[in-house]
């Protein structure tokens, strides 16, 4: 694609820099929410918001704080542009993305404005690699109006235990079942799949449950599709936080830790399958 | 029928179950008195492999208590249960196996640590007894040796060789890849080995002979006998009567049923490679007038009260092998096997099917339709029985 459809700015004419030592950092909490093309950045003061959108069903935002940046500099109040986040990770990891330990890519991004392009300084061992991302005229996330008043139930448990579910998952099944009740069977994932169906009980005073919280049986379903790229951010985090509202949306949210020991924010938004409202 | 096993029989279960999925596409499970049975038998029905859990090994055993109860399933859904070794080593405490006869479900409860519980309600079919007639005490040849030994030696062979020949005389094995007829010899690989007597825990040969079987059940039995760490004995007699290989300790008993290439049918397949696969039916009533061989597998056949109407035994008259016989199988499963057969089932494969007789009705009626039925290659669906 040519670059030369939008100008070069000068150095001090950004609108946003910020800069990593280690753009594992950013690349890793890109990774748990790319599940397509398009992400939408909105940049402000707290830090960067990246959306990711499918079938108007399934909203992904990863949050990364603008203290996890060594540099966050932001000229104006917001500042949003949509990119292809699938090329976007192609150049964070265009050294590899190696982990091994001492060697860190350092990365400088920075964004003049609408019209411009991306602009990613990436440096390894002295090699600087400069990229130029086009920028898209950037939509409007979808408002889940997902508010905490509304939650119905909620349950916080430790990662480990939802990961060795969700890669046993029946995936010959179209939806993942959850039920949540303040009695038996408490919190409770179903598959029904070819060979039969499967369900998966957590107890709540299992170790493995930090909080539970339910106020009401509830039984939904959702998409196993939709859902499927949630295991991402599961596979990063180290605790899950799972709640539903009164409408049966679904809410997820990953507490992830970086290289450096801080920690992120991932969160997924999921409707319910419209077929179960109708049984 | 209900089950308990806990710890580490958890996962010789589970290793039972790949054992199996090596064998065939089908696990057919049946609780007796004697313990709780995994059988599969393979496509071609040239191997058949039988596992016998003792209630010994379960916490608690209980069998139905009419006795009749026996099912098949996709072996796939059943692994599916016990798909991660490692997390089941690590945090399966229990597992429970029963059947809800309310809602024709078998389920598989794994308790977890954590207070974790996985249920799985796998759906399945009625089925016939499959059981294979043999009698291993009578082999003239039995080797024994710790699991090692055979893992040690089968690694010698390419993961793409087919079958393997075994030939003893009173001192040494000799094991070494079997040819295919149309091979040249002269630019095909070889590897040969040779093992003393004094390798094996147990050597006993009371004729020297020289058999061809299949590597890949071999191969299977070897996973699970391996883990389990119980020496593998083998039993065969001539060529073309069946090789028994068998582990077994105080609470189970597992039993590998595979063909041996008969010499009668190399001497065939050296003179005529494109043997017309009719050649094959006269033997069919040749075994019919036959007395049972002691040695030969037979698939019992019982009619159950919930299966579909029709010609329900799953009989198959052995056909002394051929270059092309090895589609002599039932014609209910012709049609839905079809498709698979040709996908894992090199051409031309030379045993298969073969040693396994029958224990047919009294009824004429009944033998006729199995022999008509062998003439049919291509099944009408009638027989077909309902897929779930």
């Amino acid at each position: 694609m040519p670059l030369s459809t939008q100008s070069q700015p000068e150095n001090d004419e950004y609108i946003l820099i910020a800069s990593l030592d280690n753009v594992r950092n950013l690349s890793n909490i890109l990774k748990a929410i790319s599940f397509k093309d398009h992400a939408i950045f909105n940049a402000t003061q707290n830090g960067l918001k990246v959306t990711v959108e499918d079938s108007k069903c399934l909203q992904a935002n990863a949050f990364i704080q603008a203290d996890i940046f060594q540099e966050f500099t932001l000229k104006e109040d917001v500042v949003g542009f949509q990119v292809n986040l699938t090329v976007l990770l192609d150049c964070l990891t265009i050294f590899g993305g190696s982990t091994v330990p001492g060697v860190m890519t350092a990365l400088k991004m920075c964004y003049n404005g609408y019209g411009y392009p991306l602009t990613l300084f990436l440096e390894e061992g002295g090699v600087v690699t400069v990229c130029k991302i086009n920028t898209q005229e950037p939509e409007e996330p979808l408002d889940f109006d997902f508010c905490s008043t509304n939650v119905t139930n909620k349950v916080i448990l430790q990662s480990d235990s939802l990961k060795e579910a969700f890669s046993e998952l029946d995936m010959t099944s179209e939806i993942l079942q959850l039920t949540m009740s303040p009695s038996h069977p408490y919190f409770r994932l179903s598959t029904f799949g070819n060979s039969g169906n499967a369900h998966y009980d957590y107890p709540k005073d299992s170790e493995m449950m930090e909080l539970f919280q339910c106020t009401k049986t509830q039984t939904n379903r959702y998409k196993m599709s939709l859902l499927k790229p949630s295991t991402k951010a599961l596979a990063l985090s180290c605790k899950v936080s799972v709640r539903t509202d009164s409408r049966g949306f679904l809410s997820l949210q990953y507490l992830v830790r970086n290289d450096d020991g801080q920690i992120c924010f991932v969160e997924y938004y999921c409707c319910p399958d419209e077929e179960a409202d109708e049984e | 029928m209900d089950c308990v096993t806990t710890g580490g029989n958890v996962k010789v279960l589970a290793k039972a179950i790949h054992s199996l999925s090596k064998i065939g596409e089908e696990l057919y499970l049946e609780p007796v008195e004697d313990g709780l049975t995994l059988r599969a038998v393979n496509s071609s029905r040239s191997a058949f492999a039988c596992f016998l859990l003792s209630p010994l090994f379960f916490q608690r055993y209980q069998a139905p208590s009419d006795h009749a109860f026996r099912c098949k399933m996709p072996i796939k859904s059943m692994q599916a249960v016990f798909r991660s070794l490692s997390s089941l080593e690590r945090s399966v405490e229990k597992c429970r196996i029963e059947l809800n006869s309310e809602k024709n479900r078998l389920t598989v409860t794994l308790h977890c640590k954590h207070g974790l519980l996985k249920t799985h309600n796998l759906s399945f079919q009625d089925c016939e007894s499959l059981q294979a007639v043999f009698d291993k005490e009578n082999c003239a040849n039995v080797l024994r040796a710790q699991p090692r030994l055979w893992v040690d030696t089968v690694l010698h062979f390419p993961p793409s060789l087919e079958e393997v020949n075994v030939s003893v005389n009173g001192e040494r094995v000799w094991l070494r890849n079997h040819l295919e007829d149309d091979a040249d010899p002269s630019r095909a690989m070889m590897t040969e080995l040779c093992l003393s007597a004094e390798e094996f825990d147990h050597f006993a040969v009371r004729s020297e002979s020289n058999i061809t079987f299949c590597l890949k059940e071999l191969r299977g039995l070897l996973v699970f006998a391996e883990s389990s760490g119980l020496p593998v004995s083998m039993h065969f007699d001539e060529p073309g009567s069946p090789v028994v290989l068998s582990v077994s300790d105080s609470v189970l008993d597992a039993n590998f049923v595979l063909a041996t290439l008969s010499e009668d049918a190399h001497q065939r397949n050296h003179n005529n490679n494109k043997a017309d696969r009719r050649e094959a039916q006269p033997a069919a009533d040749d075994f019919m007038s036959d007395d049972m061989d002691s040695y030969l597998i037979a698939m019992e056949a019982s009619d159950l009260p919930g299966d579909l109407p029709g010609p329900s035994h799953e009989s198959v008259p052995p056909v002394p092998q051929s270059s092309t016989n090895h589609r002599a199988r039932l014609p209910s499963e012709e049609e839905e096997e079809e498709e698979e057969e040709q996908v894992n089932q090199p051409p031309n494969k030379k045993f298969c099917s073969l040693f396994f007789g029958s224990v047919l009705p009294a009824s004429s009626q009944l033998t006729n339709q199995t022999i008509q039925g062998q003439e049919v290659l291509a099944s009408d669906s009638d027989d077909e029985k309902q897929e779930e």
